[in-house]
């Protein structure tokens, strides 16, 4: 009883979870508004992602790119950076790994990987470049990431509509079969939902994620110059390279995770007219699960299937899917300002603690 | 065409994009003076645009007729006020994470913007195409000027009150008490409330006319260059408009001037588009061009720019 209440009085666990209901509370409140029914729209939503194997499999297809970018965001937030630019080295992943899967011919067990690698260093270097420009010229590197956001989706589609497109068509050549990552057997059993190998390597990212920062000497340094950047020279520790690696890190992830939206799922890269927006789902995932490895997947889980869901509202319930936005947004501005989350919460921890003095004073 | 119409051409169209761009920048400036870092401009100035988009709209259709873009500029002044004040419960009150809660502001109010374009629309995701906007106003005698008068003289309404909203912030801020302590509290916030002044107040202020002067940015560019409001009417140009805050110095007139260097920018890319040679070019290069230029700039001449001391840190009197 006392462990229990120990775990649930950590505001580290309840804060979010507080923030999460009141966010779907808010977003309630605006299809009120709105005109809309809640309860149809959220029982849509729930009948979505669970109504059939089929939607099991695409919610998971939905929650894998983002726990790429959650973890992306995350280990540049332990290292002090805010890498805003994660949409862009998602892309950046994307693009390399089309370039590989459609313009090379190899056998399956190095084209694939290859296409991987390459994706995962596209979107790694297209980070360290912002974090070149603020290690040597002192650029903030949410202004630079904006920036290279946009570089990065006009430069993708410059690529594949120029060199790798195909014709007539506003997509590329379709990548070779030898760099596709789909599990087809698993595939078969889940109504052909889009199932992948980037899934499992997603959850070997969280783990990674976890090694470098917390079982490694270059994580410990990377955390110090996180915690304090001044504290870190002191003590004789690189602060300009360790800001540019780890905003490699951190866009590999990220890059990774546009990879294999192209090898494991489409298969093709297109012409967008605007970004997917993973990168900056990434960073509300990565703020809810507080940066801890953990917290962040369950987080991607939280966001992907919220968004998969959506378009269950808005057939279900004719509800516009852009209602989950303001979900999410809400939940994430609740944990940013966990004082009003606690202010919220005062009087019925007021209440509860007084409740145990009273229970525990009649027992005497 | 010969090449001074050309370039009048050029400075007219810069003279558009700038306008949004300044607005938005001043705004900016008074947020970060105070001491609280503005990430959610682009936001604001989403919320501004979809408040001038549908007000306008509103009026039109109760009849109105010129004066109806007048009614949709002070619905997106007031729209990106009430939506900054998220902002500063959040940030001042709360203690929040400044750049956390901007984000925040882009998120919803890009996500309530288009959910209540739908709502009203009937799940079209743009307002219709307004009937009347503002437009270009010649001022008698100087737009006769040869060569560049036309260019220059020939504009939208906005870019005049922009000038004076440049002056007026330059004189705001550094010729009186309240600029004098608006400055105070974002250089050294402790000092500035043992002097009694409050720091809550001021910055409070600040934040509150960032998004009143967001907002006018957005209803410029829903009002001057869109003639709509939809999911892509601002796409960005919040983030250039912090960009020129810093490039501008947290100074007005700097800022103004690096509003109107990234105007020109984006501008190129229309004007570009007049001439044969054009063609040659990719356009994803003249997209990029904005961009790539605010890259540029921040990492180049400008050197290291210094912000106001305390931006950035929510003000604790117990750490006094």
């Amino acid at each position: 009883m006392n462990t229990m209440r120990k775990i649930f009085d950590k505001s580290s666990f309840l804060v979010p979870l507080v923030a999460i209901i009141l966010g779907l509370i808010c977003g309630a409140l605006a299809m009120l508004a709105g005109g809309y029914d809640p309860w149809m729209a959220y029982t849509a939503l729930v009948k979505k992602l669970f109504g059939s194997p089929y939607d099991i499999g695409e919610a998971i297809r939905a929650i894998t790119p983002l726990i790429f970018t959650g973890i992306a965001v995350a280990f540049a937030f332990r290292t002090g950076l805010f890498n805003i630019g994660a949409d862009g080295q998602f892309l950046m992943g994307m693009t390399g790994a089309t370039i590989v899967g459609v313009t090379l011919d190899l056998p399956w067990y190095i084209h694939a990987p290859l296409a991987i690698i390459v994706g995962g260093l596209f979107g790694g270097l297209w980070a360290a470049l912002a974090g070149y420009l603020k290690a040597a010229r002192g650029v903030n590197e949410v202004i630079s990431s904006i920036m290279l956001n946009w570089i990065a989706l006009f430069l993708s589609n410059y690529i594949v509509g120029t060199y790798l497109v195909m014709e007539g068509q506003q997509k590329s050549k379709p990548v070779h079969e030898s760099a596709l990552v789909s599990i087809k057997w698993l595939s078969e059993s889940m109504g052909n939902a889009r199932m992948h190998w980037g899934t499992l390597i997603a959850l070997i990212g969280v783990v990674v994620f976890y090694v470098i920062l917390w079982r490694t000497k270059k994580g410990y340094e990377l955390r110090a110059v996180g915690l304090n950047p001044n504290a870190a020279l002191y003590a004789g520790m690189n602060v300009n390279r360790t800001i540019i690696t780890s905003m490699f890190i951190s866009g590999v992830f990220a890059g990774l995770g546009g990879v294999f939206e192209i090898l494991g799922v489409f298969g093709y890269q297109t012409v967008m007219a605007a970004s997917w927006g993973y990168g900056f789902d990434g960073i509300a995932v990565a703020l809810l699960g507080g940066n801890t490895p953990i917290g962040v997947f369950l987080g991607a889980v939280l966001f992907g299937g919220l968004s998969y869901g959506s378009a269950g509202m808005s057939f279900g319930a004719n509800v516009p899917p852009e209602i989950v936005r303001i979900v999410i947004g809400s939940i994430i501005f609740f944990v940013a300002s966990h004082g009003l989350v606690k202010f919220f919460l005062k009087p019925f921890m007021a209440r509860r603690s007084n409740k145990g003095k009273s229970e525990g004073g009649s027992a005497l | 065409m010969n090449a001074l119409d050309t370039i009048g051409q050029l400075i007219s169209i810069t003279l558009v994009f700038s306008t949004a761009l300044i607005f938005t920048g001043l705004g900016g400036v008074f947020s970060e003076r105070s001491g609280v870092v503005n990430i959610g401009l682009e936001g604001l100035m989403i919320a501004g645009a979809f408040g001038a988009a549908v007000f306008t709209d509103q009026a039109i259709q109760g009849g109105m007729k010129h004066g109806a873009p007048w009614i949709g500029l002070l619905a997106g002044l007031v729209l990106g006020l009430v939506v900054s004040l998220l902002h500063a419960v959040a940030t001042i009150t709360f203690k929040a994470d400044q750049t956390i809660v901007g984000v925040v502001i882009n998120i919803l109010a890009a996500g309530l913007a288009i959910y209540l374009t739908k709502s009203l629309y009937e799940g079209s995701g743009q307002t219709p195409t307004l009937e009347y906007v503002f437009n270009p106003v010649a001022i008698p005698g100087l737009s006769d000027i040869p060569l560049l008068g036309k260019g220059i003289f020939t504009a939208y309404p906005t870019t005049y009150i922009v000038i004076g909203v440049v002056i007026l912030s330059y004189i705001v801020l550094y010729r009186t008490t309240f600029g004098l302590r608006l400055r105070a509290v974002g250089e050294h916030p402790s000092s500035a409330d043992t002097v009694g002044i409050s720091v809550t107040k001021y910055r409070y202020i600040g934040v509150m006319l960032s998004g009143a002067l967001a907002g006018l940015g957005g209803a410029t560019i829903a009002l001057t260059t869109t003639s709509n409001f939809a999911h892509n009417t601002i796409s960005g140009q919040g983030f250039i408009a912090i960009a020129a805050v810093i490039f501008g110095k947290w100074n007005p007139l700097g800022v103004a001037g690096a509003a109107i260097f990234f105007g020109m920018a984006q501008a190129l890319r229309n004007w570009a588009q007049l001439f044969e040679w054009s063609h040659h070019i990719p356009n994803e290069f003249f997209y990029m061009l904005p961009y790539l230029l605010t890259l540029l700039v921040l990492a180049g001449a400008v050197g290291r720019s210094a912000a106001p001391g305390a931006l950035g840190e929510p003000y604790d009197p117990a750490k006094r």
